[in-house]
């Protein structure tokens, strides 16, 4: 089974990121969005949270933040609401780190 | 009959601060109900929710950590408490409620609800469940 | 699939009940059902028809209602949940003896069931909050 982790909050505040890196296991997938979305920034701290996950940002959310995604760690997938509604399907079960 | 579902309430805020930890128990005793699978979790802040000793009386909001105890009565047993958490936080089993429940096909042999689980095991029990609630 | 969401908080105060509309939009556009959208904590915020946002920011409240319309989905306000914030159709204003109801239109007030029966019923739960 492949879990959907939801992440919306900035790592530099709160545990959210921390924790789902944690909880996640081979195949699982990562999704950050709304203030999430920072923690896929390469020259931040937190990044180091994410080697070796599958991770996906919401491109909206990146762009109202003015973050260019040039700025994001390699091999981020940016994706769109629709994505996101594929990722829900194409996995099992949903946890959103609140 | 639809067959029955894996149904996980996942706390991870502390109590009184927020409204969530409350909020979020008055769903698993309304879902309690519906038998399905259900089991709850508690990790990072979410861990606070079930130390003993809380005395809300000064700041005048209702104590609901008694409801804890009530849980095995409404046949939710399995509390699973993640024991990284509660090192973090400098709290050991001791510091929290102790929940039971009654086994009637052991002749209601009372036994321990909370059952503390490593990352690792947090993460296989998460990755079974079919609904994950989140507050 | 069948879907059903939860909405944990409040219009613009987070961002949550806009990443639910956006998702919940793109749902019904790639063709799944969305069997439920249930309002929790203070989620049940959505449901009330006295805001007047800004001319030119979006109407969050507006815009569930024409969803819910469009696409004939079931916008459920947590009972619970909406006595404690104040949001009452005309059976809540009866039983609670207030002089005022605020429901907006397409949204209606209904037990924790729901949310239960949702994630029974359906493929998949997603939660929205904070």
């Amino acid at each position: 089974m492949a879990m959907l982790h939801l992440v919306n909050k900035s790592p530099y505040d709160g545990c959210s990121l921390n924790t789902a890196s944690t909880i996640m296991k081979d195949g699982d997938q990562l999704l950050l969005i709304e203030d999430g979305v920072y923690g896929a920034i390469k020259s931040g701290k937190a990044a180091g949270l994410l080697k070796g996950l599958k991770v996906a940002v919401l491109g909206p959310d990146l762009a109202a933040r003015g973050i260019a995604e040039d700025k994001l760690l390699d091999g981020v997938d940016v994706i769109d609401y629709g994505g996101f509604v594929d990722l829900v399907t194409a996995t099992d079960n949903v946890q959103s780190w609140l | 009959m639809s067959d029955v579902k894996k149904f996980m309430y996942v706390n991870r805020k502390a109590p009184y601060g927020t409204i969530y930890a409350w909020e979020s128990l008055e769903v698993v005793l309304i879902g309690a109900a519906f038998e399905q699978d259900v089991s709850l979790a508690f990790m990072d802040d979410g861990v606070y929710q079930l130390t003993k000793g809380q005395n809300t009386a000064g700041i005048g909001m209702k104590n609901f950590s008694p409801t804890y105890s009530a849980l095995g009565d409404y046949e939710v047993n399995k509390i699973y408490v993640d024991k990284e958490s509660l090192e973090e936080r400098g709290l050991t089993l001791d510091d929290l409620q102790h929940l039971v429940w009654e086994d009637e096909d052991e002749d209601y042999a009372e036994k321990d609800s909370i059952r503390l689980v490593t990352r690792a095991e947090m993460a296989d029990l998460l990755a079974e469940q079919d609904v994950l609630f989140n507050f | 699939m069948k879907l059903t969401i939860q909405v944990n908080e409040g219009p613009y105060q987070h961002q949550s009940a806009d990443t639910a509309y956006y998702f919940a939009k793109a749902a019904v556009e790639k063709g799944h059902e969305i069997f439920r959208i249930f309002f929790y904590h203070d989620g049940v915020n959505n449901g009330t028809r006295l805001t007047t946002p800004p001319q030119d920011d979006r109407n969050i409240v507006n815009r569930w209602t024409e969803l819910a319309q469009a696409h004939n989905i079931d916008m459920v306000v947590c009972v619970a949940a909406a006595q404690r914030r104040g949001i009452v159709d005309d059976g809540e204003a009866q039983r609670n003896g207030k002089d005022a109801t605020n429901i907006a239109p397409g949204f209606r007030i209904s037990g924790l069931g729901q949310l239960i029966e949702g994630g029974v019923q359906s493929d998949r739960l997603i939660v929205f909050g904070d």
